[in-house]
């Protein structure tokens, strides 16, 4: 794998210092990328530079180790996951390890992002190497001390041993150990003797997230600092035409009010009266009378479907042919709105500016590329911004994008203040950056009783399926194969959502199988299994494997008895592959008082090696009740640009009383572990959809499924 | 502005407030104590869940003059060592995912299990039906309240 290679240790040094947590004489244990050309030297922590370490382990005397995780931790559980990978190669008890989030530092760690459902896949050879490598020198101190070979010794948590019976903590040779060249090549552990790797591990902030410890942002305070609200054009496309601010200086607490572009902020002692302030603002804002409303959007988008923006993102064999001449042609369109993310922390960030520094503390998916966009705004080279983490309270997609940070900055650069900028629940859903309004028209040729074409365009906000997406299943399984899209531009601003454009191509997709097994008269997982033997054939052509697919369907057509469920009780299938995980998922669905409840879902899951199967677990559950409360509740509409939900009173998630029981099956696996934060949500729209249908004879095409229930229910 | 005297956590403190501002601001940034969360300030979501005299109460709805010698608990009093039995249940089920919600559920529950120590499945679910997670952990933490109930 050619990630092996990636991280280089040229030069290491062992830092000595005193009083650290530990308490007593720490040896910190630093791995120098390239430094100081003579690293025999004892070096004071104090005098170095912390951007200067590639800052993965340290170990003290007492053989307890400190390893810093560098990814941003949104819930996904990488904080806990990816300092395991560390540990088990470095061969220490996960007892002795205590982990601490590591600061933007884009010189010793690779790509500190959370997103993509690739933290793990990314680091799991080079933080296996990297503990394997600091293991390694261990031993070879030991084994000069010891006056023997290397290959003599062998470590067992966190102490070397030799072939005389001799052992030495690491904690007792960290000192030597700086003196010795950094060996390559090192070896790592075969998996069948992982002692942490694949085994049930607890959060490791477990203990200060339920005693209320200060983890979060919003949670950070310095010296001096102020709260700054902002007030925000109401509707996308609107400009600020001009404003009031006598009353907002009036109010208790308010130090300062400013404009900054089309925005206005308040700045207070407390994050009360900030938001007092805010709400004692006049505001002119310019006409909203050309801005879009959803019913617009609907429109164009539909119109769009058969029009000739459609550019073709894959196209295999003739699908045009294969229409003309097939028995059938069915088609059916598929539609989902704009959704907003609604991270339980609101969007907030801690920024100081000063004439040298700029310091940013604070809960954002992308740093690095977020410090840089701040050193472009404020024309600072990006050397100067340097960027803090805390732990986040919640992603799904919003915090990749760092408008809130720079606003932060901004905010800081005029008042020359520390600030905090915090949203307001409001500002945060109106925020933007929503998940696109997506519409998808699918159709199938038909020919002998069998499919032979597969046609789907989208068209969509922003965001848009690509080549990569256009090549998961269906594709390769079926002849003739086309994917076209086209973008609808709108003021509303759009961005990454939770499994982006999977999270509905997904049920789309998934759904229409189901038709189409319907039209067939075939059972749909039958169906699905027929199509993925021709996909078999065709693998070299696809980054997904068939053979993979047809494991976790296999696999969670057995955990759900599908096809023998018990009376009253009805099943839909739905199967995707996306963040290079493949899922199989079966929904179950009764009728309570008419109404179809979702009251189980099986799900199986084949990720490679499952690090922590406890997160693990936890992601898949989440992904899966997100995936339904969305699927059936969430809708944001517009009216002439404006957000038409600020708040939970108005937008509806899905809560404990509408969570289904979900049972989770991983595929026993060796491969290299692959993604777990979104590949799960995808596939359960269409499960729930199918279900429903089984249940009632009502096909649900179009997001939330619940208004169209309600319809139904006034009906009847 | 006026000032008042809150018994929060066994301790006496004397802030100096406007009348409206809740508790939940207090509480956060005249109190330092930030482990009761801001979620969506019209008691919708439960992020900001405290006990009041033992009832579980949202704090972002609630005037800081309305409070009076009422005895506030916050998710930093509810025990010294985490030993509380719905903070045990809670590390044993390893309920979170991002963990910012985390402190109105187990205020919640905790409030819930001091009414209702034997509580059915569906009374448990009707309790924490208020309070959001947006992981969805939901199983999780219907799985540690029932845990606590029991210990």
């Amino acid at each position: 794998m050619e990630t092996t290679n990636k991280i280089s240790f040229n030069r290491r040094s062992f830092i000595k210092t005193i009083g650290l947590s530990t308490g007593g004489l720490m040896i910190g244990f630093t791995l120098f990328e390239a430094c100081k050309p003579d690293s025999n030297v004892m070096i004071d922590l104090e005098t170095l530079n912390y951007k200067d370490f590639n800052a993965f382990i340290k170990i003290a005397e007492n053989g307890m180790v400190t390893i810093y995780s560098p990814n941003p931790e949104i819930g996904q559980g990488v904080k806990t996951s990816m300092p395991m990978l560390i540990a088990e190669e470095l061969d220490v008890p996960w007892e002795h390890v205590l982990v601490k989030q590591a600061d933007l530092d884009t010189k010793n760690f690779q790509r500190q992002v959370a997103g993509g459902s690739q933290s793990i896949r990314a680091s799991w050879m080079p933080l296996r190497q990297t503990g394997a490598t600091a293991r390694q020198i261990l031993i070879n101190a030991a084994a000069i001390k010891w006056g023997v070979n290397p290959s003599e010794c062998y470590t067992e948590e966190g102490i070397i041993k030799n072939s005389r019976g001799e052992k030495l903590s690491y904690g007792a040779v960290v000192s030597e150990a700086a003196l010795l060249e950094v060996p390559e090549n090192v070896k790592l552990k075969d998996p069948k003797d992982f002692k942490i790797i694949g085994k049930d591990i607890k959060n490791v902030d477990i203990d200060k997230i339920i005693s209320g410890k200060p983890l979060f942002g919003l949670d950070y305070k310095t010296e001096g600092m102020v709260y700054a609200v902002t007030l925000r054009p109401p509707a996308f496309g609107q400009k600020l035409v001009s404003f009031d601010d006598t009353e907002a200086r009036n109010v208790n607490g308010v130090t300062d009010v400013f404009q900054f572009g089309d925005k206005v902020a308040v700045l207070a002692t407390n994050t009360w009266a900030a938001m007092n302030g805010k709400k004692a603002l006049i505001a002119e804002w310019s006409s909203d009378e050309k801005l879009m409303s959803t019913e617009d959007h609907d429109m164009e988008l539909t119109k769009l479907l058969d029009s000739e923006s459609l550019k073709e993102v894959r196209s295999d064999g003739n699908i045009d042919r294969v229409k003309n001449t097939a028995d059938k042609v069915i088609e059916y369109t598929y539609e989902a709105p704009f959704l907003p993310h609604s991270c339980m922390e609101p969007m907030n960030f801690f920024a100081h500016v000063t004439d040298t520094n700029v310091e940013l503390v604070g809960p954002i998916q992308t740093p690095e590329g977020t410090a840089r966009q701040v050193a472009g705004m404020l024309k600072r080279d990006v050397e100067q911004v340097h960027l803090s983490l805390t732990r986040i309270g919640g992603g799904f997609g919003r915090r990749l994008i760092g408008d809130y940070v720079v606003e932060a900055a901004e905010i800081s650069n005029i008042s020359k203040k520390p600030v905090k900028l915090v949203y307001t629940r409001e500002d945060d859903m109106a925020g933007g950056f929503y998940r696109p309004i997506v519409k998808y028209k699918i159709s199938a040729a038909i020919k002998n009783s069998k499919l032979v074409g597969y046609h789907l365009k989208e068209t969509a906000v922003g965001s848009s399926i690509n080549r990569s997406r256009a090549s998961y299943f269906p594709a390769g399984c079926v002849e003739n194969y086309k994917v076209e899209a086209a973008q609808l531009p709108s003021e509303i601003t759009t961005g990454p959502w939770r499994a982006p454009v999977c999270n509905f191509l997904a049920t789309a997709e998934q759904t229409f199988i189901d038709e189409l097994a319907e039209e067939l008269n075939q059972d749909p997982v039958a169906l699905r299994l027929e199509l993925l033997e021709k996909g078999k054939k065709n693998k070299a052509d696809l980054e997904w494997s068939p053979e993979r697919m047809i494991g976790v369907i296999k696999l969670a057509a057995e955990k759900s008895n599908w096809g023998n469920a018990k009376e009253g009780v009805y099943q839909g299938f739905s199967a995707y592959y996306s963040h290079n995980s493949h899922v199989a998922e079966v929904a179950e669905v009764v009728l309570r008082d008419g109404k179809p409840v979702v009251t189980k879902v099986f799900c199986a899951v084949d990720c490679g090696v499952v690090v922590n199967p406890l997160g693990a677990k936890n992601q898949i559950e989440g992904g899966i009740i997100d995936g339904i409360g969305h699927a059936m509740y969430g809708e944001m509409r517009f009216l002439k640009g404006k957000p038409q939900s600020l708040n939970y009173d108005s937008y509806r998630l899905i809560r404990m009383m509408e969570t289904p029981v979900v049972e989770t099956y991983f595929v026993d696996s060796n491969e290299d572990p692959t993604g777990l934060g979104e590949p799960s949500l995808p596939p359960v729209g269409a499960a729930i959809a199918n279900a429903i249908k089984a249940a009632t004879g009502q096909r649900y095409r179009i997001q939330p499924y619940l208004k169209y229930m309600e319809q139904v229910s006034e009906i009847v | 502005m006026p000032t008042y005297n809150l018994n929060v956590n066994k301790k006496n403190h004397t802030v100096e407030a406007d009348e409206n501002m809740p508790l939940l601001w207090v509480l956060r940034d005249l109190l330092d104590l930030v482990g009761t969360k801001f979620g969506c300030g019209i008691g919708q979501c439960g992020a900001c869940t405290i006990h009041l005299d033992g009832a579980a109460s949202r704090s972002c709805l609630m005037p800081v003059s309305s409070v009076g010698d009422a005895k506030i608990t916050t998710i930093e009093g509810l025990s010294e060592d985490n030993s509380h039995p719905v903070q045990k249940a809670w590390k044993e089920v390893d309920v979170p995912q991002c963990g910012y919600c985390q402190a109105g559920q187990i205020m919640t529950a905790s409030a819930f299990l001091e009414e209702n120590s034997s509580p059915t499945k569906e009374e448990v679910r009707s309790a924490m039906h208020g309070n959001i997670c947006r992981c969805s952990a939901y199983n999780r933490i219907e799985e540690a309240v029932n845990l606590a109930a029991k210990m």
